[in-house]
């Protein structure tokens, strides 16, 4: 499968992404910018980082960039988008992605290994996690606190649109286990085609034991199997 | 002509800089804080002498771009 990962001016995550996709055995190869076009593209990353500095809001001027409005296509064809820390952020403040991410509750940036439960293996991104399996998986952002207004939030529990919630070690959705704030623990979420989903935590860091875990490889093996499920349907 | 934009967080959206500045105050001995609320502020110089055309122009920066809706409000005042 070929996955294109964007890169804007301070992505700081993209050449993970890459390193994450290529050790599944599929290719991955960044896009810039100021591309207008994706180019051969099955699956598109949009990874962390300070795009643009993080100027007037995370994310704000990533999603007027030229290559976001090939991502917004891609979006509406059908096409897989996976948002991670920055890259949910982008999502957002592009309309792609519902609800916002706001400054975290202490103020402070956290950079830590935390534990997400996935609520729902109904979607693209989680297809591939067993069931009741907690993942350890590493977040490292200042701005990682999911704001939605109660219509947004009753949208996306109606459309089991939650994807991953911060959880302790065994599971238990907790107030101390919420690293950020986010409304009611969430980590991530997907729209309501379920083909774009962006997360806080940073999968492509954790897709190797020598990292200290291997659990991020589950969302991506989850989006390579959609991927391969499609292409099958096709033939 | 100046254009200066206030931008703040809606009420409903948690402030932890502007709750944070509040508890400083209080520490500080500053009596009868009822709230902070911690926002941005833009100042846009503009050409032209057309207020109601920078006035439309703005709110549709403002609201695309300058804020985001979701989260913030915003004034806007041309001088």
């Amino acid at each position: 499968m070929n996955f294109v990962v964007l890169q804007f001016p301070a992505s700081n995550c993209d050449q993970d992404a890459v390193h994450g996709v290529r050790v599944l055995g599929h290719s991955a190869r960044l896009v810039w910018h100021k591309e207008s076009s994706l180019g051969d593209a099955d699956a598109v990353i949009v990874p962390g980082g300070f795009s643009y500095g993080d100027y007037l809001r995370c994310g704000a001027i990533a999603r007027f960039s030229p290559v976001m409005q090939a991502v917004k296509q891609f979006a509406e064809n059908g096409g897989l988008v996976l948002g991670i820390c920055n890259g949910f952020q982008v999502l957002t403040e592009a309309g792609l992605l519902p609800g916002a991410l706001i400054r975290n509750r202490d103020l402070q940036f956290h950079c830590e290994h935390i534990y997400l439960k996935t609520v729902t293996n109904d979607s693209p991104f989680t297809s591939q996690i067993p069931s009741g399996k907690i993942l350890r998986i590493p977040i490292a952002h200042g701005e990682g606190c999911y704001f939605a207004d109660e219509q947004t939030l009753a949208g996306l529990k109606a459309n089991n649109q939650i994807l991953w919630q911060y959880c302790d070690a065994s599971g238990n959705i907790t107030d101390t286990a919420n690293p950020n704030g986010a409304l009611q623990n969430i980590a991530g979420i997907c729209n309501e085609k379920r083909n774009v989903a962006g997360l806080m935590p940073h999968p492509e860091r954790a897709c190797e034991p020598l990292l200290g875990s291997a659990d991020g490889k589950l969302i991506f093996e989850s989006v390579i199997h959609a991927l391969q499920s499609r292409l099958a349907k096709a033939a | 002509m100046k254009a200066k934009i206030i931008v703040t967080p809606k009420k409903a959206v948690l402030d932890p800089q502007g709750k944070t500045v509040q508890t400083a105050l209080e520490h500080m001995g500053y009596r009868g804080v009822k709230a902070v609320h911690v926002g941005k502020y833009l100042e846009i110089e503009l050409d032209g002498t057309d207020k109601e055309a920078a006035r439309q122009q703005l709110n549709e920066a403002a609201h695309k771009f300058l804020s985001n809706p979701v989260i913030e409000d915003y004034k806007l005042e041309i001088e």
